[in-house]
C-alpha cells in the first residue's frame, strides 16, 4: 500500500540572475515497508530531493509539484503542520555525524527532546525512553552515554545517536542521507546493518540516498538513479543490478572500485568523461548527452522521453530501446 | 529571498562602501580646505558675537567666545584626523613588527608577545592617558601616545593570527627549502600576503581612534585651548546647554560621520578583500 | 573545582600582579620624586623631605610594592595628602556609584545586545534586519559622551523629566539615586550594545547554518524552537568573547560618563586627584580601574567554561 507518492516534484533556486532547477520533474512512489535507494554523484539533486520531503529546502529554495503523504500533500501543508510530522511521522538521519548533534547538550537530551516533543513525555520518562533506544542502537555502557557530550563520542556512535532521536517516535519514512559516507570503512557496513536492521524491525519505509551502489545493493528493495537533477532510471534493485539500461547507470556500475567496502569521499565518477552541466545551464536536450559515448543528434536537441524497459522498470533515454 | 531583498543585500555590500568613501572624503577635505580657508578664524575671539544663532554668515552659529562653529569644525577635523594617523601609524608599525616577529620565531618568543599583549589590554585607553596625564600634564602628544599604546597589541594579535596562517601554507615551506631566512620570507611572502588584513584593520583602528580622541579631548586629557578640537567644543557646549543647546549638536555630528565613514570604509574593504565572507554576511 | 578552572584562576592571579607592577612602575618609579611633584617645582626643599617622608618615599622601591599590595587586601593603602582622609574612605564612597553605574550599564548592554541581535537575525534580509543594522551602524559611530550630553539636551533640559547631572546620595532617597543613574547607565550601555548587537546577529546566522540546527528541525522542532533550544547557546561562545572587551571599555567609559553627568564616583575622583596632583589616589584609582577590568575578563573566562562543556571535559 502507497505510503509516499511523489509527483513531478521540482526544487527551484532562487539565484541572483532567476531561478536554477536543482530537481526536475522527479516522480516516485513508496510503500509501507519498502526500502528505496537514491543514487547519484554529489549535486544530482537527491539531497535536495529529501529536503523537499522533509519540507526543510534552503530558504531561498521552492518546491513545486505534489509530495503526498499518507494523502496529504506536504508542498502545500503549513510549517505548524510539517513540525507535527517532522521527528514524529517523518524522521531523517544526515552526513555528518560530527557536526549533526548540538556539542553543548547532552547526547540523552538530544535524544529525548523527540520524545518531549511528540510524545509530550516529562523529562524523566523521555530520558528513560532515550536510555532505552541508545542501548537497541548498540551504544555500550548507555546509562553513563546518557549525560555525555557529542565531542567525547567517536563518529559510528554519534551517528548511532543520530539513529537513536531518528527512531524514538517509530516513524512510518527514515530519510537516511548518506549515513555512512563521513565513517570509517569498518565502521560503515556495522551502521548499515543497524539501519537495515531497525527498519525491518520498526516496519518503516526507507529512503536511502547515497553516491554507493554498493550500499544500495545492500539494503535497498528499489533504486533510483538521479543525474543533474532528473530521475534517469529506476526500478526494483535486483533488476537494475541485472539489467542496467541507462548509459549514466552504466557509468555509474563502471566506476565502482573494485574492493568492496571501498568508497571515493565524493563518489566522483573518474570513468565517465566530462562534468555534470552547471544547473543554471540551459540544455535543450538530454543533460547526459554531452559525456554519454552512446549520444546522437537528438540527444542533444530534444528532452528524453521516459521509456518503459521492463516490469516497474524505466529509464530516461532516446535511444534505451536500442540495447535494453 | 526574492529580488528585492537580494538587491538590498547587494546595496549594503557596494553602497556602503561608497557611502564610507564618501564620509570619509568629505572629512578629510574639510581638513585640507581648513588649511587655505575657513568661513571666519578660528581662533579669534569675538565676545561681542558670542551665542549667535544660525546664519548666512555663520552657518553653525557661534561658540561662547563669538568663534564661528563651522570653522571650529573644520579645523577640529585636522586635530581628530591627525591624532589618528599619527596614532594608527605608529602602533601599526611597532604591532606589526611585534607580531611578524613573534610569527617567524614562535614558541617562547610568540608566548612572550602574546602574554605581553594581555596585559595591555587591561589598560583601556581612557586609564592610559589618565596615567600620562598624571606624569606630564595634558597634550595633544598625551592622547595620541595614550591611543598609540592601546593599538599596539591590537596589531601584534592580528598580525600574529595572519602571520601564522601564512606561514602554514605549502610555498613558505618551498621558500624554506630553498634556503630562504626567517626576515626574507617574512618580507618577501608573509607582509605581503597580510597586507589586506592590515589595512582593514587599521581603518577600523582609526575609526576608534577618532572617538578616543574626541572622548580624551572631551575629558581635557587631548588637544588644549585654543587648538580646535571636537571634544573639547562639545565640553564647552556642555557649559551652555540652557542657553546654546544646538552648540551640543554639530561636533558631535562632524565626529559621528568621521566614524562611520571610516567604519563603512573597512567593512566595504573587507568584503572587496574576502568576497567569501562579503557573501556570508 | 576543575583543573580548568585552577587555570584560568592562576592566570587571573598572574595578570593581577603583573598590571599592578605596571601601574606601581609607571606612577611611582618612573617620576622619580613623586614628593616633588606633588608640590611643584617651586615646593620647599624641606617641605619635599618631609612629605618624602611622609609617604614613606626614602624606603626602597620593591618594599613599597609589597606595602602596596598588601594594602590593597587590607584595605590600608594610606592617607590622601590632598583630602587627609583615609584613600580607602574615598574610593569606597565613590565605588558605591561607580560600580552600580557599571553594573547596570551591563545588564543594559546585554539586554539590548542579544533582544536586538537575534531579532535581526530571524528577520535576516528584510525589513527588521536592516534597521538593526543601521541602527548599530549609528550606535557604533557615536561617541557615548555625546550620547549622553544629547539625552540631557532631551530629557533633562526639554522634558525636565530627569535631572542634568549629579548625585543626591543612596542614604536619603535610594529611588532618586537609581533615578540618577538611569540617563547615564544608558548613554554607556546604548553605544555598547551596538557593536555587541552586530557581533550577536552575525553569530546566530552563523548557528543558523549549522547542521545541528537542521537535525533539531529535522526533529520536528519549529525555527524558532531550534534557535533558542539549539542556536542561542551555542552563539554565545563568539558573543561572551566580544563581551568580555566591551565590558572593558565599558568600565573606562564610567570614567568619562561621570564627567558627563557630574556623578561623583571614581572617574571624577580621578580628575580631582590629577589636578591636583595627589599621584597616591591616582595611583590607587587606576589599580582598581585595572582590577575591575581583570575581574570582568576572569569572569567571562569562566563564563566560557559554563557554556562550552567542551571546554571542560578537554584535556
Amino acid at each position: 500500500m502507497t505510503l509516499l507518492t511523489v509527483d513531478r516534484l521540482s526544487v527551484n533556486l532562487q539565484g541572483e540572475s532567476g531561478p536554477v532547477a536543482l530537481v526536475r520533474d522527479v516522480s516516485f512512489t513508496l510503500d509501507r515497508r519498502e526500502t528505496l535507494g537514491i543514487v547519484g554523484e554529489s549535486g544530482c539533486g537527491k539531497t535536495m530531493t529529501a529536503l523537499a520531503l522533509m519540507g526543510l529546502l534552503p530558504e531561498a529554495a521552492r518546491a513545486e509539484g505534489r509530495i503526498l503523504f499518507d494523502g496529504e500533500d506536504l508542498v502545500t501543508a503549513d510549517e505548524a503542520r510539517l513540525c507535527a510530522l517532522r521527528g514524529d511521522r517523518i524522521a531523517m538521519i544526515f552526513q555528518e555525524p560530527m557536526t549533526s548533534l548540538n556539542p553543548v547538550h547532552t547526547v540523552g537530551a538530544q535524544v529525548a527532546e523527540v520524545l518531549r516533543l511528540h510524545r509530550a513525555m516529562g523529562e524523566g520518562e523521555a530520558l528513560a525512553e532515550a536510555l532505552r533506544l541508545l542501548d537497541l542502537v548498540g551504544i555500550p555502557k548507555a546509562r553513563e552515554r546518557l549525560s555525555a557530550y557529542p565531542h567525547q563520542l567517536s563518529g559510528g556512535q554519534r551517528q548511532r545517536v543520530m539513529i537513536a532521536a531518528a527512531l524514538a517516535c517509530r516513524p512510518d519514512i527514515l530519510l537516511a542521507d548518506e549515513p555512512t559516507t563521513a565513517l570509517d570503512v569498518t565502521v560503515q557496513a556495522q551502521i548499515l546493518d543497524l539501519i537495515g536492521e531497525l527498519v525491518r524491525e520498526f516496519g518503516m519505509a526507507l529512503v536511502l540516498i547515497t553516491h554507493d551502489l554498493g550500499v544500495v545493493g545492500q539494503v535497498t528493495d528499489r533504486v533510483i538513479v538521479m543525474y543533474a537533477g532528473n530521475v534517469v532510471e529506476s526500478g526494483p534493485t535486483e533488476t537494475i543490478f541485472a539489467k542496467r539500461a541507462h548509459p549514466y547507470t552504466q557509468g555509474l556500475f563502471a566506476a565502482r572500485p573494485r574492493q568492496a567496502g571501498r568508497t571515493s569521499q565524493r563518489g566522483r565518477l573518474d570513468t565517465i568523461p566530462g562534468v555534470v552541466p552547471d544547473p543554471s545551464a540551459v540544455i535543450a536536450g538530454c543533460r547526459f548527452a554531452d559525456r554519454c559515448r552512446h549520444a546522437v543528434d537528438i540527444c542533444h536537441r530534444q528532452p528524453p522521453p521516459l521509456v518503459p524497459i521492463g516490469a516497474d522498470h524505466d529509464a530516461l533515454c532516446h535511444r534505451v530501446r536500442e540495447w535494453a | 529571498m526574492n529580488a528585492a531583498a537580494i538587491a538590498v543585500g547587494r546595496f549594503f555590500r557596494y553602497g556602503n562602501f561608497a557611502i564610507g568613501v564618501a564620509l570619509s572624503g568629505l572629512v578629510v577635505l574639510t581638513a585640507l580646505v581648513s588649511f587655505v580657508w575657513t568661513p571666519h578664524s578660528a581662533i579669534d575671539i569675538e565676545i561681542v558675537d558670542k551665542f549667535k544663532p544660525m546664519s548666512a554668515t555663520h552657518w553653525f552659529g557661534t561658540d561662547h567666545f563669538g568663534r564661528d562653529v563651522l570653522s571650529l569644525i573644520m579645523v577640529g577635523a585636522r586635530n581628530s584626523i591627525a591624532v589618528g594617523i599619527i596614532a594608527v601609524s605608529a602602533s601599526v608599525t611597532l604591532g606589526t613588527a611585534l607580531g611578524l616577529f613573534a610569527s617567524a620565531r614562535r614558541g617562547w618568543v610568540e608566548e612572550i608577545v602574546m602574554r605581553l599583549s594581555d596585559l595591555a589590554f587591561a589598560f583601556p585607553a581612557v586609564l592610559t592617558a589618565i596615567m600620562i596625564t598624571a606624569l606630564w600634564g595634558p597634550s595633544v602628544i598625551n592622547a595620541i601616545l595614550a591611543i598609540a599604546i592601546f593599538n599596539v597589541p591590537v596589531f601584534a594579535r592580528v598580525t600574529r593570527g595572519a602571520a601564522n596562517a601564512v606561514w602554514a601554507r605549502e610555498y613558505i615551506l618551498a621558500a624554506r627549502a630553498a634556503g630562504k631566512g626567517g626576515l626574507r620570507i617574512t618580507v618577501e611572502h608573509v607582509l605581503p600576503n597580510i597586507l589586506n588584513v592590515l589595512i582593514v584593520q587599521a581603518t577600523i583602528q582609526f575609526a576608534l581612534a577618532v572617538l578616543a580622541e574626541a572622548a580624551l579631548s572631551y575629558l581635557g586629557l587631548g588637544a588644549q585651548p585654543p587648538l580646535p578640537s571636537w571634544g573639547r567644543m562639545l565640553r564647552d557646549a556642555q557649559s551652555y546647554l540652557y542657553t546654546a543647546p544646538e552648540q551640543a549638536i554639530y561636533p558631535g555630528i562632524a565626529i559621528a560621520i568621521a566614524v562611520l565613514g571610516l567604519n563603512l570604509l573597512g567593512d566595504g574593504l573587507r568584503d572587496a578583500f574576502d568576497p567569501k565572507l562579503a557573501r556570508k554576511r | 573545582m576543575s583543573a580548568v578552572i585552577a587555570q584560568r584562576l592562576f592566570a587571573f592571579l598572574a595578570t593581577l600582579l603583573a598590571t599592578s607592577l605596571v601601574v606601581f612602575l609607571v606612577l611611582e618609579v618612573l617620576p622619580g620624586d613623586s614628593a616633588q611633584i606633588m608640590l611643584g617645582v617651586d615646593a620647599e626643599p624641606d617641605a619635599v623631605a618631609a612629605l618624602r617622608e611622609k609617604l614613606g618615599l626614602n624606603r626602597p622601591a620593591a618594599e613599597r610594592y609589597l606595602t602596596w599590595l598588601a594594602g590593597f587586601m587590607t584595605g590600608d593603602l594610606g592617607d590622601s595628602y590632598t583630602y587627609s582622609v583615609p584613600v580607602i574612605e574615598l574610593i569606597v564612597d565613590r565605588i558605591a556609584i561607580t560600580i552600580p553605574l557599571a553594573v547596570m550599564a551591563m545588564v543594559l548592554t546585554i539586554a539590548i545586545a542579544l533582544t536586538t541581535g537575534v531579532f535581526a537575525a530571524a528577520h535576516h534580509n528584510r525589513p527588521g534586519d536592516w534597521g538593526v543594522m543601521l541602527g548599530a551602524q549609528i550606535g557604533i559611530a557615536m561617541p557615548n559622551f555625546w550620547f549622553g550630553i544629547l539625552l540631557v539636551l532631551f530629557f533633562a533640559v526639554t522634558l525636565g523629566w530627569f535631572s542634568a547631572g549629579g548625585f543626591p546620595g543612596w542614604e536619603d532617597d535610594p529611588l532618586d539615586a537609581f533615578k540618577a543613574l538611569i540617563l547615564p547607565a544608558v548613554s554607556l550601555a546604548l553605544v555598547q550594545s551596538a557593536i555587541l548587537a552586530r557581533v550577536t546577529r552575525s553569530a546566530v546566522l552563523d548557528v543558523l547554518r549549522e547542521d545541528y540546527i537542521r537535525t533539531a528541525r529535522a526533529k520536528g522542532l519549529s525555527k524558532r524552537a531550534a534557535l533558542w533550544g539549539h542556536g542561542l547557546r551555542n552563539a554565545m561562545i563568539p558573543v561572551v568573547t566580544v563581551m568580555g572587551l566591551q565590558f572593558a571599555f565599558l568600565l573606562s567609559g564610567t570614567i568619562i560618563i561621570e564627567n558627563v553627568f557630574y556623578l561623583p564616583g571614581l572617574g571624577r575622583l580621578i580628575f580631582q586627584a590629577i589636578s591636583q596632583r595627589d599621584l597616591i589616589v591616582v595611583k590607587d584609582v587606576v589599580m582598581l580601574m585595572v582590577i575591575k577590568v581583570v575581574v570582568i575578563n576572569f569572569l567571562v573566562d569562566l563564563l566560557y567554561v559554563a557554556i562550552d562543556p567542551r571546554l571542560k571535559t578537554a584535556t
